[in-house]
């Protein structure tokens, strides 16, 4: 495994996997902005993940791609690459490196639960495992995401002259909150911030089930009440969201299992929806790779740490610039 | 119990007063056997003898691995709410009311606490046993003061606000005097005043731009703001006991106060330790605080006294709708008549501007006041701290540049930042760390700080994270003490963030023996 240093770059054969700055050759495991980036010369990676970064920096975001599909075989010299489901998002995958009999898996971000809006996550078993560790501390225990969106249900039943805001990554969590939502035989037009757009159309045409959608419009006032809106993050303390009548403001994420960090943020309805794997998923996942190795990156990852060093596990921290230890998803 | 978490979750997630209002009101509204106990937790009246964070602690450590237990607390910042999300959910129970879980939990014996107070714990949902422990370990804060309970039920009911606070701390659990009067079943409770803690009348910060172009002067008189803690003290033939500013009886710990002080008043002033009347400072008046008792020997080293500002009864005569000129009269006639070496009075400052009123707050010789007080002079006796009656002039700081060495995440709203600083000057080539410091900066600042912290962190000691040694804080603080505690010989009262100097480089920062020089420790 000495072949990988901590910045996920195998100099051997000039390959790095979601590099930061524009690379030769970039593996990208999904099209979050912090791993998928602009202007490497060839790109590597799922179809739909090609497709969103397409979306996302233009066609010409990179000079040459390869699509792979899951579980096709890429080689550079005598290096095997493979694609896995990760579960994330739509195209999200894990990186398979196979090398003289050892194998090394870079998980990206995954979660383990289901989700109808990507294929689900499958365990790749390995020599060494570079895992995510986003939400790795023992406080993380995701609910049922089911259990999660009824809660938003009710509560748009409950006040019916507030509208709901929700905010969402655009990428990913936006679009698994209107299927959640739709599972949930929430049948009503979901109003969407314009960013999001583009995305939630392109998981329409991927026949990712997120229902009837609408770009907000400037549209009388009173016409969002009882509506449910949703928004980046970002717009929930912009101007933008003042618009709209009495705005109850929830947020889809795994962060908002704390509630002091809802109350930062200002969130009337926290909503524990994540798109990474809790705490004892990604033990369970560390335990079922049989990685001897774990390499743990960006996230809480001191918790980690510590636990896989109590199972005889090696283990270290990857420090990867440009990744903050919070706020992504 | 479900209801009533549901309660502190939203009341903790809404920001607007009114919805919190009506939270409250819907609440109190229903729920008749639960509102007592309700009413208890929110104004912090409950509390449960033998569970307190220490105990919490020993038990969430038998359940969970104490490393991960302590990573996660430093990352949320708030023990409660760790506690509740890390301790493992057996299996839910069957949902009690609140006031039978807490009638049960009354009745455990304290060596049966390990094992049943960890198996209701157990059978709670997430939210519950967030509840509980917040219950446990007192003082809620969830953004709602026991004022807007108050006017809540004031609202409910149709009553005034000030109505209840009067007969506030005369009441006791379960308030059912209360609740019939806020229905009209009865009337008013009767409560015997001259017995009773009176909350205390609190001024508000005078802000310099505006209000004194507004306020005439002449209207006004000054004092000293002294630099103690302020007390109620309660005279009678029968008995005399002192209150805290929180209406906690704090008689035991100050005995030569009780025994020497005679008359029949009750009378609001500042407590401060020192010799003849002479204040001797904060730092001393430390010693005898958060003690039950106080010992010959510590009398004796650190003796204590009264200075009075204010009174509220004299011979069971009702004082509080007095002008503060008159109330002064009673106060000047009560220490005439019980001459005391514990009680002097607080004397007022002649001033006829507010530009000379600037010298005493300045420049007033030493340290021991920490500026003025303007009081309206015909003000009522107002509890509370209500606006336009008294208002705090404090001096300015004093201030010293410092340099960033470590930082450490919040607690509380600020949880999960890094918030809490700790910062030093030089000792040789070498920083020597003199405070720390968790307030002060703008949320912009706030923000500048932990991303630098987080990008140039260069050690780890479990939460505590040491930092590259660039950027310069300008602390301001009330005062400074010689300390043998702190490696730097020196203990700050108050500091906090004044600025950052982006301006200044770190070799331009004092040593430590030029810090001690210009504050006069050495």
């Amino acid at each position: 495994m000495d072949f990988i240093n901590h910045q996920l770059f195998i100099k051997d054969i000039n390959v790095h996997i979601d590099p930061i700055l524009p690379k030769k050759t970039a593996i990208i495991t999904h099209g979050h902005a912090d791993h998928a980036r602009f202007g490497h010369d060839h790109v590597i990676a799922t179809r739909q993940t090609i497709d969103i970064m397409k979306i996302r920096y233009g066609d010409k975001c990179a000079k040459k791609f390869t699509p792979l599909r899951y579980g096709q075989k890429y080689s550079i010299k005598n290096y095997d690459f493979t694609l896995h489901p990760a579960g994330h998002i739509l195209g999200s995958a894990q990186v398979l490196v196979e090398k003289n009999n050892h194998r090394l898996v870079i998980t990206g971000d995954y979660k383990v639960g289901k989700d109808e809006t990507c294929k689900n996550f499958k365990l790749v078993k390995c020599d060494t495992l570079i895992t995510e560790a986003t939400f790795g501390l023992p406080i993380f225990q995701h609910p049922d995401p089911k259990d999660e969106i009824q809660k938003l249900i009710r509560s748009v039943k409950i006040n019916k002259n507030n509208c709901h805001i929700v905010g969402a990554y655009a990428l990913g969590k936006a679009q698994r909150v209107m299927n959640l939502l739709r599972q949930q035989k929430y049948n009503e037009t979901i109003y969407i911030h314009g960013s999001l757009e583009k995305l939630c159309q392109y998981y329409s045409k991927e026949k990712i089930n997120i229902g009837k959608f609408e770009k907000v419009s400037s549209k009388d006032k009173n016409f969002y009440e009882g509506k449910i809106i949703i928004a980046p993050p970002s717009a929930l303390k912009d101007r933008w969201s003042r618009r709209f009548p009495n705005p109850i403001i929830c947020m889809a994420s795994g962060w908002m299992t704390v509630k002091q960090r809802a109350k930062q943020q200002g969130i009337e309805l926290p909503l524990v929806i994540s798109d990474h794997s809790d705490w004892n998923e990604l033990l369970d996942t560390i335990k079922k790779s049989k990685a001897k190795n774990i390499l743990i990156t960006h996230g809480q990852e001191d918790a980690l740490v510590y636990y896989c060093k109590k199972q005889n596990l090696v283990s270290k921290p990857l420090s990867i610039q440009g990744r903050s230890d919070e706020e992504i998803e | 119990m479900k209801k009533f978490s549901s309660l502190l979750h939203n009341l903790i997630l809404t920001p607007s007063r009114n919805t919190k209002i009506k939270l409250l009101q819907d609440y109190f509204n229903k729920l008749d056997i639960n509102r007592a106990y309700a009413l208890a937790i929110l104004s912090d009246q409950l509390s449960f003898q033998f569970i307190k964070a220490s105990k919490l602690r020993e038990l969430v450590y038998n359940q969970v691995d104490q490393h991960l237990f302590d990573y996660s607390y430093d990352y949320v910042g708030d023990l409660a709410e760790t506690i509740s999300l890390i301790w493992p959910t057996k299996k839910e129970g069957k949902s009690q009311n609140l006031s039978t879980l807490i009638e049960n939990i009354k009745k455990i014996k304290k060596s049966e606490i390990n094992t049943e107070f960890s198996k209701i714990l157990s059978e709670l949902s997430n939210n519950e046993r967030w509840t509980l422990i917040k219950i446990c370990t007192g003082g809620l804060r969830i953004g709602v003061s026991e004022r807007l309970v108050k006017t809540a039920l004031a609202d409910l009911y149709n009553k005034s606000v000030n109505e209840i606070e009067e007969i506030w701390h005369g009441l006791e659990f379960p308030y059912e005097n209360l609740f019939q009067w806020l229905k009209n079943e009865t009337s008013k409770p009767k409560i015997d005043f001259k017995k009773l803690f009176h909350p205390m009348m609190l001024a508000n910060p005078i802000d310099e731009e505006k209000d004194f172009k507004r306020l005439d002067a002449n209207e006004f008189q000054a004092e000293y703001k002294w630099d103690g803690i302020r007390v109620q003290l309660m005279v009678s033939s029968k008995s005399v006991s002192l209150y805290s500013r929180t209406g906690d009886n704090i008689s035991s710990a100050f005995p030569e106060i009780i025994e020497a002080t005679k008359g029949d008043a009750v009378i609001d002033g500042e407590l401060l330790v020192g010799r003849n009347f002479k204040p001797s400072g904060f730092n001393n008046l430390q010693q005898r605080l958060n003690r039950k008792k106080a010992s010959k020997d510590l009398q004796n080293k650190f003796p204590v006294f009264i200075r009075a500002y204010d009174i509220l009864f004299y011979k069971g005569k009702d004082l509080r709708k007095f002008s503060l000129l008159e109330r002064r009269k009673y106060l000047e006639k009560f220490q005439k008549e019980n001459k005391s070496n514990q009680i002097d009075l607080s004397s007022i400052i002649n001033f006829s501007t507010w530009k000379e009123l600037t010298k005493y707050k300045n420049n007033f010789h030493d340290d021991l006041n920490e500026g003025v007080m303007i009081k309206l002079k015909n003000s009522e006796y107002l509890p509370g701290r209500k606006k336009g009656y008294w208002y705090k002039w404090k001096k300015n700081p004093k201030l010293v540049d410092a340099i960033l060495m470590y930082a450490q995440r919040g607690h509380g709203k600020r949880s999960s930042y890094y918030s809490d600083f700790t910062f030093g000057v030089w000792k040789e080539s070498e920083l020597v760390p003199i405070g720390k410091a968790y307030s002060g900066y703008t949320d912009k600042e706030l923000l500048v700080l932990d991303k630098f912290i987080r990008n140039n962190t260069i050690n780890k000691f479990g939460p505590v994270r040491e930092v590259k040694k660039e950027i310069i804080l300008e602390v301001a603080f009330d005062d400074v003490f010689p300390s043998t505690r702190h490696k730097s010989g020196v203990a700050m009262r108050f500091p906090r963030i004044h600025r950052i100097r982006w301006d200044k480089p770190v070799n331009e920062v004092l040593t430590i023996s030029e810090f001690k020089k210009e504050f006069k420790l050495s």
